[in-house]
């Protein structure tokens, strides 16, 4: 525990000073903020625009997604970049964005609730998400890949993993897929380290979740981790806002349109996720708000 | 409603998950308790001693710390077991300590003249605790260890959250899939808890008529 809270740490602290060496540093948004935007009355841009301020929900605990470092409690990732750059339309500076850590479970309710305005948690879009809540994107597209030990030469696919014992987190999709595709023993743990943890000493087999989530832990121990495998499912990241805003939608449709032609969203891709050694894919086309 | 039945194989195979884990972790809690309760009232300064510290360790260390040792700890020291196991030893070495001052609590409701005869009887000291006074005080230890298992019973939930596919699990998954049930979900699994729970105090308040005594 000891060792990969300190691991953790510093790996945090180097990816910190990375960051600020590359210029900009993690409190800037790679959109300029906007200079008093207008926005029909009534609308929430409006009012959210006129409080200066935005909540969104991020997960605190994927390297290069959505991070909250535990040293110098700044958020990272590409979802917290994409969270910077949805609220510098609006006219709301980074440093006025309040991130929310939302686990898997809490991404509906936060909504419905109004805790946050907005979730940009690694949330992928289904059918049944979207009669709960409105989801705009895909902003993001991966897929469901494996983390193994890099000993370990007997997985390298899905159906290698049949019998095996395979750790994911608690509810999510992932464990669901391994277990009816391939027959593997799913193996639920609160968190991904702790995943990574009994993959380390041998306890499961396999960690799977998303390959951009795998890739952050591989890059902080790539001696014993390697990710394998093509991605075997298709997991289109979406945005979450209050179901039926359909003009906040147009928003974050417009300002999403802006950044792909800009090529903003190929700068905090490189930022975040890059940093693990993979080329920025082909911005998605997101789906048309309704 | 339909998702319940629906998926009702896959929420009674998780029951059953939990009820294995209900039944293995209380089968060694009351064992290793009783022992321990035996430790704390003998005449034997060490073993007082051993099963003082073992209740004040384990009943005052959060159950989630206790899991935390036991899942991490145990393959770090080259003992590698199931998840299955891991749980049901950090739930009954857990559980162990409330079942132990049970039973002690239960010994010293027996009149101590009980004891006295029997001993002026030529009997030892484990002969008087399993002929004369543990039998006795199995009468007054019958509410609170049916307490200890019902806190058990929902206490195996936390083995979710390391490793084991059990109710709670379960329940996550079918409100990750099906979000729109949520509260026939919820209510849903809650409901085989309560059964549960119901269980454990009938089979009590059944042994406790039986056994019954007027004073």
């Amino acid at each position: 525990m000891r060792n990969t809270r300190l691991r953790l740490l510093a790996v945090g602290a180097v990816a910190a000073l990375a960051l600020s060496a590359c210029g900009g540093g993690g409190g800037e948004s790679l959109l300029e903020v906007a200079d008093n935007p207008s926005f029909d009355a009534g609308t929430t841009m409006k009012k959210l625009a006129d409080a200066g301020t935005i909540k969104i929900g991020i997960k605190f605990d994927q390297p290069g997604v959505g991070y909250k470092d535990p040293a110098t409690d700044e958020e990272t990732g590409f979802d917290v970049e994409v969270g910077k750059i949805m609220a510098a339309g609006l006219g709301i500076a980074p440093d006025k964005v309040e991130f929310v850590e939302t686990i898997s479970k809490n991404r509906e309710p936060f909504l419905k609730a109004g805790t946050v305005d907005l979730v940009i948690a690694s949330y992928s879009i289904t059918d049944d998400r979207r009669t709960q809540v409105g989801q705009f994107g895909p902003y993001y597209v991966t897929g469901q890949q494996l983390l193994v030990r890099k000993d370990d030469n007997s997985i390298n696919k899905g159906e290698d993993l049949s019998g095996k014992k395979v750790c994911s987190v608690t509810g999510s999709t992932s464990l669901k897929s391994v277990e009816e595709k391939y027959g593997a023993q799913p193996v639920p743990f609160a968190t991904y380290s702790e995943c990574v943890t009994q993959l380390k000493n041998n306890s499961v087999d396999a960690v799977t979740t998303d390959g951009a989530i795998l890739l952050g832990y591989a890059s902080q121990d790539p001696d014993k981790l390697k990710v394998v495998g093509e991605p075997f499912t298709e997991e289109r990241y979406g945005i979450g806002y209050k179901h039926g805003d359909a003009a906040f939608c147009t928003y974050l449709a417009d300002t999403y349109k802006k950044i792909v032609d800009d090529g903003i969203w190929k700068k905090a891709f490189d930022q975040t996720l890059g940093e693990a050694g993979v080329d920025a894919p082909t911005p998605p086309a997101p789906d048309p708000c309704s | 409603m339909n998702v319940l039945i629906d998926k009702l194989p896959q929420i009674l195979a998780a029951f059953g998950t939990t009820l294995q884990l209900l039944g293995a972790s209380a089968l060694i809690a009351t064992i290793l308790g009783v022992v321990l309760g035996a430790f704390r009232v003998s005449p034997v300064p060490a073993l007082r001693w051993f099963g003082t510290a073992y209740v004040t360790i384990f009943r005052n260390t959060p159950l989630v710390v206790v899991f935390i040792i036991f899942v991490v700890a145990l393959p770090e020291l080259g003992f590698q077991s199931s998840f299955f196991f891991r749980a049901v030893i950090a739930l009954s070495l857990y559980a162990a300590a409330f079942v132990c001052e049970a039973v002690r609590s239960g010994v010293n409701a027996v009149q101590a003249g009980q004891a006295e005869a029997a001993r002026s009887l030529g009997m030892t000291f484990s002969q008087t605790l399993r002929h004369v006074v543990l039998p006795q005080a199995i009468r007054t230890v019958i509410p609170p260890l049916a307490s200890i298992y019902i806190a058990l019973a929902k206490n195996t939930a936390v083995a979710e959250a390391f490793g084991v596919t059990e109710a709670t699990y379960q329940l996550d998954n079918l409100v990750r899939d099906f979000p729109g049930s949520l509260w026939f979900l919820f209510f849903g699994i809650a409901l085989g808890y309560v059964i549960i729970v119901f269980f454990i105090s009938g089979i009590a308040g059944l042994l406790e008529r039986r056994w019954a005594v007027s004073r």
